[in-house]
C-alpha cells in the first residue's frame, strides 16, 4: 500500500497509460480473434476481481515446498517482490537482483530501456494488462562477461483468502558473453481462486546465454496467463523450457524474436491436463534476420475431459536466409473425453531455409506396451513407463539436477493420480 | 549464369498464351445485385418456384453473412454491386449434334485445344462444355442414359430431375455455409449435375470445361454429383479464361454425395488468367467444395492443380461419417508473379475406422504467396480414425512465401494423427547435377518440379497428368533462376 502512495517515475507512468490505451482498445480476447479462436476467456473477463494486495498466510509454506537448495531466491508474492521469503546469500559476482519497485527510479541500470519494450503489447492483451497496472516485480541484470553458475530461482505465489487478480512481472537482461540460468515456479494454495497474469521480459545481448525454465503448477482452480517474450541478439543463445500441471484455464504466450545473426534458440515444453481444465499455449518464433536456428519440442497429455490447444507459429522474414527451424508437437490422449486442437504454423518468406514441422496426435503404441507385458511388466507399470519416456525427453533438458527432481516428482506424481493407476483401456476390457 | 537470366526474362515476359475474347452476342443481366436480379436470373433459367425459394433464402442468408477476412490473403475490397450476376450465350435453341454449336465458341474450345469431335471419337470423354454459364453442348449422353447414369446441365436436371435436385442440393454445402456459398446459392447459373445408379461404375471420365468469357460477369457454377450405393465415378473439371484487367469474381460450389460402397474421384485442373506479371488483373477464384462419405467404404478423392487465379481461396473437403469411409486430397497449387494461394483441406472424421491421406505441394515463385491451411477433425465417435497429412513447399526466389497452417482437432484416444511439413528450395546442387550432364537449366528446374510434385499427378487421370505437367511448366516459366 505504502509503495503505491509513492508516485513512480513519469516513464513507468507514460508506459502503463499508453497499455491501458492499448488494452482499452482491444478489451478482453474472444473466441471470434483467431488467437483466441479455442480458448474462451470470459470467466477471466467476469470474475472481476479485486487487485491483490500484500502476502497471505500460506504463503511462506508454499515458498518452502518447492525450495530448490543453493539456489538465489527471488519470491513475488502476489505481484509485489517480498524481500522478507527471498533468500540473497548465494549472490554471486556480476548479477543485480531489484524489485523493479525500488529501481525503477534508477536511470542507470538499464531497467527503463528494456521493460514494456521486448513486447509488441497491441497483439498481447493480457501483457498489456500487466504493463497498465505495472508496479512491482524483479529485474535481474547479468553484467558483461559475467558467468553465472548459481541458479535464480523466481517463485512466484498468488492467492488469499478470497480471489484475487495480481500481475506478476519479471525482466532479465543478460550482457554480452554473460551467462544465466533463471527458473520460475508458479504457485498457489491448492483449491483456491485467483487470476495470475504474468509477465516475463528476456534480453539476450550478444554471444550471451539465458536458460528460462517455467514450472506451472498453480492451483487447479486458479486462471493463469503467461506471456513470455525474448529478444535473441548476435550468436546469443535462449533456451525456454515450461512444464505445466495447474490451473483451471492455462494460457501461455511464449515468443523469441532472433533478432541478430547467428543467434540460436531452444523452445520445449510438456504439459499435462486432466479434469476440466484446458491447458493453451501458444508460441511464436520470428526468425528476423539469416542465419538463424530454433528447435522447439512442445508435448502434452491429456486425461479426463481436458482441452489443449497448441499453436506454434514460426515466421521467417524477408531475406532470412539459412535459417534452419525445427518443430515437433506431440499429444497423448488417454480419455475419450478429452481434446486437443494443434495448429502448427509456418510463414515463409524466404527461399533458402529449412523449415520443418511435425504434429501427431496419438495414443500409446499398443505394440510397445503389448512388448512391455510380454516382459512380466503389468500393463499399468508398462504404460507409467511410456508416458515417462514420453515426458520425460522434455524434462531432461532441464539443467538444475535440484528442480529437474522437483518438477519429475510433481509431474509424475500428478499423472497417477489422474490415471488413478490404470489405463482406459483396461476399462474398455481390451 | 548471364545467359540464362536472359532465358528466364523473355520467358517471363511471355504472355498469357489463353487470352483472346470471344464475340460472341450475350445475354447479360444488369449490373448488381437484389431480390429481383435473384428472381429474374430464376425465370431466365424457367426454374419451378421451389428452386427460387431456396435461392431467395440463400440471398437473405447471404445478407447477413460477413464476408470473410482470416484467409492469409490481400486483394481490393469486392463491389458485388458493380458485378452482372448472369451471362449466357444467346443462342440457346436445343441442339441436335455438334455442327449446330455456335461456330464463335466452336472456334474458342479449338483454341483451347479441346476439339470436342475428336475427343467424342478419340478419347472416349463426354464432355459437358459449359460456356460462360450455360451448356452448349453434351456429348455421349445417349451412351450414359443406357445405363442410368444422368450427366447434364445443372438447369437441365433441375427440371427432369427435381427430385433428386431437391433432394441433395445444399445437403452437403447449406446455403448459410459461407459468405461464397450464400452467394453462389442465390444467383448460380449453371453447372453440372452427375447421378450415378446403384451398383453402375461409369464407363468413362466425366469433363466439364468451364470458360470465363463475359467482361465483368461473375462466375457461379453450381455442380452436384451423386453415386448411389457401390457406383463409382471420375469426373474431371478443367478451366482457361480470356485475358482481363478487371479482377473477375468466381464462386463456385461443388458437391459430392457418395452412398455405401460408392467411390467419387474428382480432378481439376485451374488455370485461369492470373493477372499480369505485375499483379493486375486476374481471377478471384474462392470455392466451396466439399463432398459427404455418407455410406460404409464409400470414398471420395480430390486432386487438384492450381496454377491460375490471382486469388484462390478454396478447400475441397471430405466430410467421413460412413464407417470405414476414405477421404483424400492431393494437391499442387503454383503461385508465380503476385498471385496469392490459400488452399487446402478439411477432413471431418465421424464414422469408426476412417481413414484421410493429404498430400499437399505448394510451389511459390516470383512474388506468390501460397499457403496451406487444412483441418483434420476426429470425432468423439470416430473410433481408429487414420489421417496423415504431407505438406511440402517449393520456393524459388527470395520474394516469395509459402505458409502453413494446419488445424488439427482430435476427439478421441484411438485416433493416429500424422502432419508433416517441410519447406525446401530447389538444391543448387541439384541444378548443377542435372546442367552437368547437359540438361538445360529451365529443364532440370522443370525436372525436379514435376519430380516434386509426382504424387499428386498420378493421382490425376491420364489425359489430365500431361495437361497437368505442362501447365505446371508454363506457369513456372520465367519464374526460375
Amino acid at each position: 500500500m505504502e509503495a503505491l502512495v509513492q508516485a513512480p517515475p513519469a516513464w513507468v507512468k507514460e508506459r502503463r497509460e499508453s497499455a491501458a490505451k492499448q488494452f482499452a482498445a482491444v478489451g478482453f480476447p474472444t473466441t471470434r480473434d483467431e488467437d483466441w479462436r479455442f480458448t474462451n476467456v470470459k470467466p477471466i473477463a467476469e470474475a472481476n476481481w479485486p487487485l491483490a494486495r500484500g502476502g497471505f498466510k500460506q504463503a511462506e509454506a508454499l515458498v518452502a515446498s518447492v525450495n530448490v537448495p543453493g539456489a538465489v531466491r527471488l519470491v513475488i508474492v502476489n505481484g509485489e517482490f517480498a524481500a522478507g521469503l527471498s533468500d540473497l546469500s548465494a549472490l554471486p559476482k556480476g548479477l543485480r537482483i531489484a524489485s523493479l519497485r525500488d529501481r525503477a527510479r534508477d536511470a542507470t541500470d538499464g531497467i527503463e530501456t528494456h521493460l514494456g519494450k521486448v513486447f509488441n503489447l497491441a497483439t498481447h492483451p493480457f501483457a498489456a494488462l500487466n504493463t497498465s497496472l505495472l508496479d512491482d516485480g524483479v529485474a535481474i541484470m547479468v553484467t558483461k562477461g559475467a558467468i553465472v553458475e548459481t541458479p535464480i530461482h523466481i517463485v512466484i505465489v498468488t492467492g488469499g483468502d478470497r480471489p484475487v487478480v495480481a500481475h506478476p512481472r519479471v525482466l532479465i537482461v543478460a550482457g554480452e558473453n554473460s551467462q544465466v540460468r533463471v527458473a520460475q515456479t508458479f504457485i498457489g494454495a491448492q483449491g483456491s481462486a485467483y487470476f495470475n497474469n504474468a509477465v516475463a521480459e528476456v534480453v539476450v545481448g550478444p554471444s550471451a546465454l539465458v536458460q528460462l525454465y517455467t514450472d506451472q503448477r498453480e492451483s487447479d482452480r486458479a486462471f493463469h496467463i503467461a506471456n513470455i517474450q525474448a529478444h535473441v541478439e548476435t550468436k546469443g543463445v535462449f533456451e525456454s523450457h515450461a512444464f505445466s500441471t495447474g490451473a483451471r484455464i492455462m494460457r501461455h504466450d511464449i515468443g523469441i524474436g532472433l533478432k541478430g545473426e547467428g543467434a540460436d534458440c531452444t523452445m520445449n515444453g510438456v504439459y499435462l491436463a486432466d479434469g476440466e481444465r484446458l491447458m493453451d499455449t501458444h508460441t511464436s518464433l520470428d526468425h528476423a534476420v539469416p542465419h538463424c536456428t530454433s528447435h522447439e519440442i512442445y508435448k502434452g497429455i491429456l486425461a479426463g475431459k481436458s482441452k489443449a490447444v497448441f499453436n506454434g507459429r514460426i515466421i521467417v522474414q524477408l531475406d532470412a536466409q539459412k535459417t534452419d527451424a525445427k518443430q515437433t508437437n506431440r499429444a497423448l490422449l488417454l480419455s475419450d473425453d478429452a481434446t486437443i486442437n494443434s495448429n502448427p504454423q509456418l510463414e515463409i518468406f524466404a527461399d533458402d531455409v529449412k523449415c520443418t514441422h511435425g504434429a501427431a496426435v496419438g495414443q500409446l503404441d499398443e505394440e510397445a506396451l503389448f512388448y512391455l507385458q510380454a516382459r512380466g511388466l503389468t500393463r499399468a507399470d508398462a504404460r507409467d513407463m511410456l508416458l515417462h519416456a514420453f515426458a520425460g525427453e522434455v524434462i531432461a533438458g532441464l539443467q538444475i539436477p535440484a528442480l529437474r527432481e522437483q518438477i519429475e516428482t510433481n509431474f509424475f506424481a500428478r499423472l497417477r493420480q489422474d490415471t488413478g493407476g490404470h489405463a482406459p483401456q483396461d476399462v474398455e476390457g481390451r | 549464369m548471364s545467359t540464362a537470366t536472359k532465358q528466364i526474362e523473355e520467358l517471363a515476359n511471355t504472355e498469357y498464351k489463353y487470352g483472346f475474347v470471344t464475340d460472341v452476342e450475350q445475354d447479360i443481366v444488369p449490373v448488381g445485385l437484389d431480390e429481383d436480379v435473384v428472381r429474374l436470373i430464376s425465370s431466365k433459367k424457367g426454374e419451378p418456384q421451389w428452386m427460387l425459394d431456396w435461392r431467395l433464402k440463400a440471398f437473405r442468408a447471404w445478407l447477413k453473412i460477413e464476408e470473410p477476412h482470416w484467409q492469409n490473403v490481400k486483394y481490393e475490397p469486392i463491389d458485388y454491386q458493380g458485378v452482372s450476376y448472369y451471362a449466357a450465350p444467346s443462342e440457346k435453341k436445343k441442339l441436335n449434334s455438334l455442327d449446330e454449336v455456335d461456330p464463335e465458341i466452336r472456334a474458342t474450345f479449338d483454341k483451347l485445344g479441346i476439339p470436342l469431335e475428336e475427343q467424342k471419337l478419340l478419347s472416349n470423354v463426354a464432355v459437358d462444355a459449359v460456356f460462360d454459364s450455360v451448356s452448349v453442348a453434351t456429348t455421349f449422353r445417349g451412351k450414359l442414359a443406357e445405363l442410368g447414369i444422368i450427366f447434364c446441365s445443372f438447369s437441365e436436371a433441375v427440371k427432369d430431375h427435381p427430385d433428386l435436385v431437391k433432394q441433395y442440393v445444399g445437403s452437403v454445402v447449406p446455403h448459410t455455409d459461407n459468405y461464397f456459398a450464400a452467394l453462389n446459392s442465390a444467383v448460380f447459373s449453371d453447372g453440372s449435375f452427375v447421378y450415378i445408379p446403384k451398383g453402375v461404375r461409369c464407363p468413362m471420365e466425366l469433363s466439364t470445361y468451364f470458360r470465363i468469357n463475359a467482361k465483368n460477369t461473375g462466375q457461379f457454377e453450381r455442380t452436384l454429383i451423386i453415386a448411389d450405393e457401390g457406383s463409382t465415378v471420375s469426373y474431371l473439371e478443367g478451366c482457361t479464361a480470356p485475358m482481363r484487367d478487371e479482377n473477375q469474381l468466381h464462386a463456385a460450389v461443388v458437391e459430392l454425395v457418395a452412398h455405401k460402397d460408392a467411390t467419387i474421384k474428382y480432378s481439376t485442373v485451374q488455370n485461369w488468367y492470373p493477372g499480369d506479371k505485375n499483379g493486375k488483373g486476374g481471377i478471384y477464384n474462392f470455392v466451396t467444395k466439399r463432398g459427404i462419405c455418407k455410406g460404409d467404404r464409400s470414398k471420395i478423392t480430390w486432386t487438384q492443380v492450381e496454377t491460375g487465379s490471382a486469388v484462390t481461396w478454396k478447400y475441397p473437403s471430405c466430410i467421413l461419417q460412413g464407417n470405414d469411409s476414405i477421404g483424400e486430397f492431393y494437391s499442387v497449387a503454383v503461385t508465380n508473379n503476385y498471385q496469392q494461394a490459400d488452399t487446402g483441406t478439411k477432413m471431418i472424421h465421424l464414422g469408426k475406422n476412417t481413414r484421410s491421406t493429404i498430400v499437399s505441394k505448394g510451389i511459390s515463385a516470383g512474388r506468390g504467396q501460397n499457403t496451406y491451411r487444412g483441418a483434420v477433425k476426429i470425432g468423439k465417435n470416430a473410433t481408429n480414425a487414420r489421417n496423415y497429412s504431407q505438406c511440402d513447399s517449393l520456393l524459388i526466389g527470395d520474394r516469395c512465401g509459402a505458409h502453413t497452417f494446419p488445424y488439427l482437432e482430435i476427439k478421441n484416444t484411438t485416433a493416429k494423427v500424422e502432419h508433416e511439413a517441410s519447406t525446401s528450395k530447389i538444391g543448387e546442387d541439384q541444378i548443377f547435377y542435372c546442367e552437368s550432364r547437359g540438361i538445360a537449366k529451365e529443364d532440370a528446374i522443370n525436372m525436379i518440379v514435376s519430380g516434386f510434385c509426382k504424387e499428386v499427378f498420378r493421382e490425376l487421370p491420364m489425359e489430365f497428368a500431361v495437361e497437368a505437367q505442362k501447365l505446371l511448366g508454363i506457369s513456372l516459366e520465367g519464374s526460375v533462376g
